[in-house]
C-alpha cells in the first residue's frame, strides 16, 4: 500500500479495495516501525488520525468523492494546527497548543486528508540540514549518515521513507525543493501569492510560500490544487482562480524552449551532479524539447542578497517570542529585561540567534540604506534577469542543489559554506516565481534532483514538463532500502 | 531677554471603526480585559494583518478636510521594539510614505484674528495594549483589548507660539474630527491625546532651540498646563546658564510639572522597514472623489454660513460651530422658531449651554431638547411671557416638568398685558413710596429701576416689562 501513488491510493478508497482507516493504520505502523531511525516526525496524531480516517470512510460511503478524500499526509511542523502542538523545530514552542488552523491545515482538512502528525525541520526553518532542530537532526533514508536537507527535511524524510504518501512542505530559500531533491522527491514551491501564508509560522514573509512533497508530478498535482488559492487572511495571497494543474499533465512538450543558465553549470557544481542533469536534458530533448543557453548575470547576487533580506524580516517576526503570551518562558525572571534577554535567549538555538543578530543589524539605523535597501534593489536586478529570460524561454532547468546529501555535521560550524547550498534555489524566491525538482538520477549513490523554474503562475507547466519526464524515467519510482 | 515660544504637536485620534484596523476584533471601550483580542492582536504565531478599509477612508476624509494632498500610495512599516502590550514585537505604522500631507488649518486667535497651522502629515497606525500595574501584587498585567485600535497620528509644523495657540488648534481638530465623524473625541477614554514638542528661542532667532517632547496629555487644560510649565522650566535652565536636553517628558497633573523620562541617547532605534505582511495602500481618483462626496459641512464653512444666514456676530457663529451637535441643535431651534435667530442664539450659548456645563453633560443629553427650547421662544415672542420668566420656565422643563406651554399654565405665569391691572399696582406702589416719587420727579431719574422692580415684585414677575416701563413713565411724570 505505501507504494502507491495519492491517484493510486484515491481509486483503492474509492473501490474499496482497503479502507482510510486501514491505509492510516499501515502509515501509523510504519512510522512506528522506521521513525526512529529517521526522526522526521516530532509529533504523531495517531488519534486524530483515525477518527479522520473514519470521518473520511463514512464521507465515502455516503459517495463522497475527493482527490484527497481519505488520503493519509504528513505536515510540516511549521502549520499551525488547531489543539495540536506547533513546534517549528524550536525549544521556543515545544509547549505550544496551536488555537487556530493555517489556511494550509484547514484547506487539506476540508479536502478530506488525513494527517498522521507534524514533521521535524530546521529552527523556525532556518536551515539546509536539518540539523538545527531542537528534536535532533533527520537522518536521510538513503544514507543514515547523510542530512535530508532543509528545512523541510522531516517531510521529504518521512515520504522517501514511504512513512507517508505525501507531505507538506515551505520554501524560503530551497526548503521544499533541496530536501526533495537530496531524497530523491518531487517537490513544488509555488508562485508567491500562490498559497496562502495565514498560520504558517513565519521565517521571511516576503520569500516563504508553501507547497506539496510528493513521489510524483501527478501527486504533486493533486496537493498543489488543494492547497493553493487566494485567501483574505493574507494580505499577499493573490485573487485570482486556482488552474486544474491535473488537467496540463499529459501536454506535449514538442517545441517547448528550456532555457539552461550557464551561471547554474559552472564553478562548484558537482561534475557528477552536472552529468546526471545532462543525462535529464537529453531524455527531454527526445520528448522535443528544445534547449536553449541563457544567462542570469545576476546570480552571484542571489545569495548575500538573500542573507540580507530574509534575517532582516526573520528578526522581526521572531520578537513576538519574547515569553510574555505563549511559548518558552525562563524560570523566575528578575525583572522584564532578564525575562527577555533569557526566555529568548534560551530558547531560541544558535542558528535562529545568528540570523536575528544579522538581521537586526542590517536593518539599524545607518546600515539600513546600505545593506536592506540595497538588497531590494538587488531583488529588482534579479527579478529583471528571469524577466528576460522567459522573454525567451518557457521553463529554466538546472540541478537543484550543487551537490548529493553531505554528511551529517559537515557543513554545520561553517554557515558561509551551508548557505552556498542553496546558490540554485535561493534566486526562485527573491523572484517570487514559481520553482520545483524532480528525481533525475544518482551520483555517489545519493539523489540528484533537476530543478525546473516556471514563469509567475505557470506552474501547470512546470508540472506538465515533470510528469512528461516522469513518463519516460522511473528515478522517482526508486525507494531507499531498507524501509520495506 | 525676551523669549519666543515654538510648539508642535502630535495628536493621536482614535478612529470610530467597528473593528481594529487590522483584524476583525471589535474596538468598543471598556470591556473585560482580553475579551476583544484575537489571535491577530495577540501576535500569535502564522498570523497576518489585514487592512481595513474603513481606517483608510477616514484617513482620507481627514486628509481632504485639511486640504491636504491624499497620497495615491502609502506604505505601511514596522517599527520594532520590545514592550509586553506590545504583542507583535513591532508596531505596524506608516513611515516614509504617509497616507496624509501638506495639509492646513486655521485656528482663531484670542484677539480674533485667524491664524494658519500647517499640518505635516497624518498617518495610519495600530494603538497598542495597556500594561496594568496594580492588583496583581508586584507583578504586570497585559490587556490586549486596545492593541491594533486604528489611530490616526496627526502632526502639525512647529507653527504655534503659545499655550493658547496650541490648544486653540488642538480643539479645532478636535472638532474637526467630530465633525467628521472619524473619531469620538472622548479624552478620558483616551481616544483623543496629544504629545507637545516645545521649545524656546530668543525672539528674532531663526533657528529652533532644542526641544522637549511631552508625552501623552489628555485634556486641553494640561495641555496649557504642561506647555506653559515647560516654557518657563527651559527658560529658567538657559537663563542660568544650562542648556536644553533633547528628551521624552511626562507631565504630572497632580504635582503640575513635567519631567524627564527618558533622554534621546536612550531612545531605541525603532529599525524601521516596510511591513513584507501588508501591500502599499494605492488609492485612485474615483476612491479620493468617493470620499469627498461624504464629506459634511466643516466648521468654517458653517460659521461663515451662520454670520450670513442668521446675522450672528463672528464670535456667536464659533461658539455655536464648534461642535456639530451644538450647530445642530442651534439650526433646528431657529428653524422651529421661525424668527428672532439671535435670540435664539443667545439661549443656546447662555441658559443652555450654562445647565450643560453645570452638570457636564453634552448637548445631545440635554434634557431640554430643540423642540422644547424653541416652544418656549416662542412664548417670548408672542409675548406671552417675558425674558425673565422664561428662565423659570426653562429651569422646570430641565427638570422634566413638561414642554412651555404646559410649565406656564401650571404655573400662572403668564405675563400680564391689561393696562387697568398694571395702573392699579402703580398707583399702589406710588401711595406707599411718596418720597420716591418726589425725589423722582426732582429729577432723581434712576429710581425708576426702584419702580419698575416694586411693581414687578407685587405683580410676581409677570407685567409685560415694556408696558410696565411705559406706564411707569408718564403716571411718574404726573
Amino acid at each position: 500500500m505505501h507504494n502507491k501513488t495519492l491517484a493510486e491510493l484515491a481509486a483503492g478508497l474509492k473501490a474499496k479495495t482497503f479502507s482510510s482507516e486501514e491505509l492510516t493504520r499501515h502509515f501509523l505502523g510504519r512510522i512506528e516501525r522506521f521513525d526512529p531511525k529517521l526522526n522526521s516526525f516530532v509529533t504523531t496524531t495517531a488519534e486524530g488520525a483515525l477518527a479522520q480516517a473514519r470521518a473520511a470512510d463514512a464521507s465515502i460511503a455516503g459517495g463522497e468523492v475527493g482527490p484527497l478524500l481519505g488520503i493519509p499526509y504528513a505536515h510540516k511542523d511549521i502549520f499551525c494546527t488547531d489543539g495540536v502542538r506547533t513546534s517549528c523545530g524550536s525549544k521556543m514552542l515545544d509547549n505550544f497548543i496551536a488555537p487556530y488552523n493555517a489556511t494550509v491545515t484547514s484547506k487539506l482538512l476540508a479536502a478530506g486528508a488525513v494527517m498522521l502528525g507534524k514533521t521535524n525541520m530546521d529552527e523556525f526553518a532556518m536551515g539546509s540540514s536539518n540539523e538545527t532542530s531542537f528534536y535532533g537532526p533527520v537522518k536521510n533514508p538513503w544514507n543514515l549518515d547523510v542530512v535530508p536537507g532543509g528545512s523541510s527535511g522531516g517531510s521529504a524524510a518521512a515520504v522517501a521513507a514511504r512513512l507517508a504518501p505525501a507531505a507538506t512542505g515551505t520554501d524560503t530559500g530551497g526548503s521544499i525543493r533541496q530536501p526533495a531533491a537530496l531524497c530523491n522527491l518531487t517537490g513544488i514551491k509555488p508562485t508567491y501569492g500562490r498559497v496562502s501564508r495565514y498560520g504558517m509560522i513565519a521565517f521571511a514573509s516576503s520569500l516563504d510560500q508553501a507547497g506539496p512533497m510528493t513521489r510524483t508530478a501527478e501527486d504533486a498535482a493533486i496537493m498543489l490544487g488543494a492547497m493553493a488559492g487566494f485567501d483574505a487572511r493574507d494580505s499577499t495571497s493573490i485573487d485570482r482562480p486556482v488552474d486544474d494543474y491535473r488537467a496540463a499533465l499529459g501536454n506535449s512538450l514538442k517545441g517547448l524552449k528550456v532555457g539552461l543558465p550557464k551561471e547554474y553549470f559552472g564553478e562548484g557544481l558537482d561534475p557528477a551532479v552536472g552529468a546526471v542533469v545532462q543525462t535529464a536534458i537529453d531524455e527531454l530533448k527526445k520528448l522535443g524539447a528544445e534547449p536553449v543557453e541563457i544567462t542570469l548575470p545576476n546570480t552571484g547576487l542571489a545569495v548575500p542578497t538573500y542573507y540580507v533580506v530574509a534575517p532582516a524580516e526573520c528578526s522581526s517576526n521572531l520578537s513576538r517570542f519574547d515569553g510574555v503570551r505563549f511559548g518558552y518562558r525562563c524560570e523566575n525572571p528578575k525583572d522584564l529585561e532578564d525575562l527577555y534577554k533569557r526566555s529568548r535567549g534560551e530558547g531560541f538555538g544558535p542558528e535562529v540567534k545568528r540570523r536575528i543578530m544579522i538581521g537586526t543589524y542590517a536593518l539599524s539605523a545607518g546600515y539600513y540604506d546600505a545593506y536592506y535597501l540595497k538588497a531590494q534593489q538587488v531583488r529588482h536586478l534579479i527579478a529583471d534577469d528571469f524577466k528576460q529570460a522567459f522573454e525567451k524561454v518557457d521553463v529554466i532547468l538546472g540541478p537543484t542543489s550543487p551537490t548529493v546529501a553531505f554528511k551529517i555535521g559537515e557543513k554545520f560550524n561553517d554557515p558561509v559554506t551551508m548557505y552556498l547550498s542553496d546558490i540554485y534555489t535561493i534566486a526562485v524566491n527573491l523572484a517570487g516565481l514559481p520553482g520545483m525538482s524532480i528525481p533525475a538520477g544518482f551520483a555517489h549513490d545519493l539523489p540528484v534532483g533537476l530543478q525546473l523554474i516556471g514563469n509567475y503562475f505557470d506552474e501547470a507547466r512546470l508540472l506538465n514538463v515533470a510528469h512528461q519526464y516522469q513518463q519516460v524515467s522511473d528515478w522517482h519510482q526508486r525507494s531507499p532500502a531498507g524501509f520495506e | 531677554m525676551e523669549w519666543e515660544t515654538v510648539i508642535g504637536l502630535e495628536i493621536h485620534a482614535q478612529l470610530a471603526t467597528k473593528s481594529k484596523i487590522f483584524s476583525a476584533a471589535a474596538t468598543a471601550y471598556g470591556a473585560e480585559p482580553n475579551t476583544q483580542a484575537c489571535a491577530v492582536d495577540l501576535g500569535m504565531p502564522g498570523v497576518l494583518p489585514v487592512l481595513n478599509k474603513e481606517a483608510v477612508r477616514m484617513a482620507a476624509k481627514f486628509g481632504l478636510a485639511t486640504s491636504s494632498t491624499v497620497a495615491e500610495r502609502s506604505v505601511f512599516a514596522r517599527k520594532n521594539y520590545f514592550y509586553p502590550d506590545l504583542p507583535k514585537g513591532y508596531q505596524i505604522s506608516q513611515y516614509e510614505l504617509p497616507i496624509v500631507q501638506h495639509g492646513i488649518l486655521d485656528i482663531e486667535l484670542e484677539d480674533g484674528t485667524t491664524k494658519r497651522i500647517g499640518v505635516t502629515r497624518a498617518h495610519l497606525e495600530e494603538d497598542a495594549g495597556k500594561s496594568l500595574h496594580e492588583d496583581f501584587h508586584g507583578q504586570t498585567g497585559v490587556d490586549l483589548n486596545r492593541a491594533g485600535t486604528p489611530l490616526l497620528e496627526i502632526v502639525s509644523e512647529p507653527d504655534m507660539r503659545s499655550a493658547k495657540e496650541a490648544v486653540a488648534y488642538m480643539k479645532k481638530i478636535h472638532s474637526l474630527v467630530r465633525y467628521l465623524e472619524i473619531c469620538d473625541g472622548n479624552m478620558q477614554e483616551g481616544s483623543f491625546r496629544c504629545d507637545a514638542n516645545v521649545s524656546v528661542r530668543p525672539k528674532g532667532q531663526k533657528e529652533f532651540g532644542t526641544r522637549a517632547e511631552i508625552k501623552n496629555i489628555n485634556s486641553f487644560r494640561y495641555v496649557e498646563k504642561a506647555i506653559n510649565y515647560e516654557v518657563e522650566r527651559q527658560i529658567e535652565i538657559i537663563e542660568n546658564g544650562g542648556k536644553i536636553v533633547q528628551e521624552t517628558r511626562l507631565y504630572d497633573a497632580n504635582k503640575d510639572e513635567t519631567r524627564s523620562m527618558r533622554a534621546k541617547e536612550e531612545a531605541n532605534d525603532y529599525r524601521y522597514f516596510p511591513d513584507p505582511d501588508l501591500l502599499p495602500v494605492e488609492l485612485d481618483a474615483e476612491f479620493i472623489e468617493q470620499v469627498r462626496a461624504t464629506l459634511p459641512e466643516l466648521p468654517d464653512a458653517k460659521k461663515l454660513r451662520f454670520v450670513e444666514q442668521y446675522g450672528l456676530s463672528a464670535y456667536d457663529a464659533a461658539v455655536l460651530t464648534a461642535s456639530r451637535e451644538l450647530a445642530d441643535y442651534y439650526e433646528s431651534v431657529v428653524t422651529s422658531v421661525g424668527s428672532e435667530p439671535k435670540l435664539c442664539a443667545n439661549w443656546v450659548m447662555g441658559d443652555v449651554s450654562g445647565f450643560l456645563n453645570k452638570e457636564n453633560k453634552e448637548i445631545g443629553e440635554s434634557p431640554v431638547s430643540a423642540e422644547l427650547l424653541a416652544g418656549m421662544i416662542k412664548r417670548i415672542v408672542d409675548n406671552t411671557i417675558s425674558g425673565k420668566i422664561a428662565k423659570d420656565v426653562f429651569e422646570a422643563m430641565w427638570n422634566g416638568e413638561g414642554d412651555a406651554d404646559a410649565v406656564i399654565d401650571k404655573k400662572g405665569l403668564k405675563q400680564i398685558t391689561d393696562t387697568g391691572a398694571i395702573e392699579t399696582a402703580i398707583n399702589d406702589i406710588m401711595a406707599k413710596n411718596p418720597k420716591q416719587v418726589e425725589g423722582y420727579r426732582a429729577g432723581q431719574d434712576k429710581l425708576l429701576g426702584f419702580f419698575v422692580g416694586q411693581v414687578m415684585k407685587a405683580m410676581g414677575g409677570k407685567a409685560n416689562p415694556a408696558q410696565l416701563n411705559e406706564l411707569l413713565k408718564k403716571m411718574l411724570a404726573g
